[in-house]
């Protein structure tokens, strides 16, 4: 358990005092891709701004180990800079920041804290520009604002060109198949597996196993009522897709299992 | 106590000046002074009881003594003192005045293309001086004019005086700049700018004020502008006053059929600013366009006060102006808004916003619209807030650390302002100065800054 990348350990989080996470468990190794699957409202997202550090949410019991260190004493930057990275389910519309603006910043101040040197303007254009073709994204987007009037596959698709960009260790992907188009889901799919390696780690949040199609997964987590209910390999998902989360319920069932 | 500036001190200030420079200028000229002061005299200095005035208090202006004379023994900035507040290496008509005085040596003003003049206000009174009258004897006798605007009129000494003739497109931007040195003695200084285009002309005026060294003073500024039939002006000012200036200016707009206008109010400095913009639409189909950005921290006051009025169908008028304020300052918009009657077609929008980076700071935003005519569209909007947490988590999530990300949310905020402007040099310049004046996403306190490096000895 201590050689995994991302330890969980009976993790509880509430949010305005309402406990969401009842103690989640979930080891996380280098090289491995892990779909946290759910129906609404069982903790899916809760778990993923837990582990970016929302402010919104109130870690009450429980620990995460990140490369050893205790990631829920990190403040949301450092998290970021130590090579966590979350893809939002939803993302946010910052007006008046030109996205190419907003990338830079990003990607320097990680590379400063790698201790790496910080790239100038047309370095970064260069580093830009090959990104982009991993999410096939035009480059009118770089000069609009971040996010702002971005359909939701662009905003999608921003979200994984950061992640191109940072090259973060554990990537931690929330819902980001909703609301595309299948078009879209390729491109974006096709992303996550180029960025698939050995040294890092993807959890991808997912309500519908859809994605899974195209990204394979190594184990597959079932997320209800703020607890792991049922882990297995990524049969286990298109056996939700089969029979629904409904399935989860007859305890019969899931015992025989 | 008794105020050291009042209407007794500037009544005896206009005595002394008239006597001084009197005799030197044509009669219509003393008459429409004298028209002026006896109209200050009658309006006396404003008070929190004047509605246009209800939020700022002159009362620290008021227990400031000023000398109302210029200074000619003052030294003159050295280039490189001046050099920063050059907009960009490009070509431009760049014209500057020191402490209130026009300076032939640091001015940097070619030839105007044609029969278009640029220059000093001083030097074509003693050359020209019938070319200003159309432009002087009519705006001095402005009925509905305040009592600064009267002092600016009593008083002015210099300034810039602009003329394009019809159909020309100036080839560089004019650069204004006022400089006030080493402000150790308080004075008063009375600008007027005058800047008339010719029907089908265009130029870009930008007027920017700004102080070397550390003090109190007063800037009165006056700007009027005249735009024939078809003519386009884009008007920057710039306000980098020092942290203890007093600084009160309008810019009067007359605007004729199918003319443009478009403005920028940038306030960075100033202890106690107000602004005031008036466009007049008086001509079938004009436009103008009025922004600001004031980004104030400290104890900082400042004030805007717009009046667009509709005197004609069809015209539309667009107001956006945003405002950061830090510390303890304090944010004042009033937006008038006139739409006579038969000024059909209208189409006029408005919107105040205002981002408070800290509890202490203070805004008043009041938009009027008094509409007396049938199929208009008239609008405005307001929005005071904070940056929004979810922004914020959104970049810490990417590696920036909470000054970083409220500096970049807060400049994307003014961008809204700055990133209308056409002129790529001039928005680069002032980008630079807002992140000057930005530090870790809060605004700089320079007034204690500049307290901190050079305090100020007490001389009672």
């Amino acid at each position: 358990m201590d050689r995994a990348m991302l330890s969980i350990r009976n993790l509880h989080a509430a949010v305005d005092g309402v406990e969401i996470l009842h103690g989640i468990d979930l080891a996380v190794e280098a090289g491995e891709v892990h779909a946290v699957m759910g129906p609404n409202g069982s903790g899916k997202s809760t778990l993923a701004q837990v582990l970016a550090g929302h402010p919104t949410y109130t870690v009450t019991a429980g620990e995460v180990r990140y490369d050893d260190q205790d990631l829920l004493a990190m403040p949301p930057e450092a998290r970021a800079r130590a090579g966590v990275f979350l893809a939002f389910q939803y993302p946010v519309e910052i007006p008046g920041v030109a996205n190419a603006t907003f990338l830079k910043a990003a990607v320097n101040e990680v590379r400063s804290h790698r201790g790496l040197e910080e790239l100038d303007a047309m370095e970064f254009l260069e580093l830009l520009r090959e990104k982009a073709k991993i999410v096939e994204m035009d480059p009118s987007f770089m000069s609009r604002p971040v996010n702002e009037g971005f359909s939701g596959g662009e905003k999608k698709r921003n979200e994984i060109l950061q992640m191109a960009l940072l090259e973060p260790r554990l990537a931690i992907l929330d819902e980001t198949d909703s609301g595309l188009d299948i078009d879209a889901l390729r491109t974006v799919a096709g992303g996550i597996n180029r960025l698939r390696r050995p040294d890092n780690a993807m959890v991808l949040v997912t309500h519908y196993q859809r994605l899974l199609n195209y990204v394979t997964p190594d184990h597959v987590h079932v997320l209800a009522g703020g607890r792991i209910v049922k882990s297995g390999g990524k049969e286990l998902a298109l056996a939700l897709e089969a029979k629904g989360y409904e399935w989860l319920d007859a305890p019969g069932e899931v015992a025989t299992r | 106590m008794t105020d050291r500036t009042s209407k007794a001190t500037l009544l005896a200030a206009f005595a002394e000046l008239e006597r001084d420079v009197g005799h030197q200028q044509p009669a219509w000229l003393v008459g429409a002074r004298r028209a002026a002061i006896d109209r200050f005299a009658r309006l006396d200095l404003p008070s929190t009881k004047d509605e246009a005035w209800k939020y700022t208090s002159l009362a620290p202006l008021r227990q400031t003594a000023l000398d109302a004379a210029i200074d000619e023994s003052a030294a003159q900035p050295a280039e490189d003192e001046i050099a920063a507040f050059r907009i960009g290496d490009g070509p431009a008509y760049r014209l500057i005045f020191v402490n209130g005085r026009y300076s032939g040596k640091l001015s940097a003003a070619p030839p105007l293309p044609g029969s278009a003049r640029l220059g000093s206000l001083a030097d074509v009174l003693l050359t020209d001086v019938d070319a200003l009258r159309p432009y002087l004897a009519t705006s001095e006798s402005k009925a509905d004019e305040d009592a600064f605007g009267a002092l600016n009129a009593a008083f002015w000494r210099d300034g810039a005086f602009l003329q394009v003739p019809a159909g020309m497109r100036l080839d560089a931007p004019v650069e204004l700049l006022f400089i006030v040195t080493a402000p150790g003695l308080a004075r008063a200084h009375h600008p007027r700018t005058v800047v008339a285009l010719g029907p089908g002309s265009e130029a870009a005026v930008v007027e920017t004020h700004v102080a070397i060294g550390h003090g109190v003073y007063l800037v009165n500024a006056t700007t009027e502008v005249f735009l024939g039939d078809g003519a386009g002006l884009e008007h920057t000012t710039v306000g980098l006053d020092s942290a203890q200036a007093f600084h009160v200016g309008r810019t009067r707009v007359a605007q004729s059929r199918d003319s443009r206008f478009t403005a920028c109010s940038v306030t960075f400095g100033g202890r106690l600013v107000r602004n005031d913009v008036e466009a007049r639409l008086l001509g079938d189909g004009a436009a103008c366009a009025l922004n600001g950005l004031y980004v104030v921290g400290g104890r900082q006051h400042v004030d805007t006060h717009t009046l667009v009025d509709h005197a004609a169908p069809r015209a539309t008028s667009r107001q956006l102006y945003k405002g950061i304020l830090d510390g303890r300052a304090r944010g004042v918009f009033d937006g008038r808004v006139i739409v006579r009657k038969g000024s059909n077609g209208t189409d006029a929008h408005q919107t105040n916003k205002n981002l408070l980076l800290s509890d202490g700071v203070e805004v008043d935003s009041k938009p009027q619209l008094e509409i007396f005519a049938d199929d208009v569209k008239v609008s405005h909007g307001a929005a005071d807030g904070q940056v929004a947490p979810e922004a914020v988590f959104y970049l810490k999530s990417r590696g920036l650390d909470e000054a970083a990300a409220q500096a970049l949310l807060t400049r994307g905020f003014a961008s809204e302002v700055l990133g209308r402007m056409r002129d790529p040099v001039l928005r680069t310049w002032l980008e630079d100065r807002l992140a000057e004046r930005l530090r870790g996403g809060r605004v700089a306190d320079d007034d204690a800054e500049a307290s901190a490096a050079a305090p100020i000895t007490e001389t009672t």
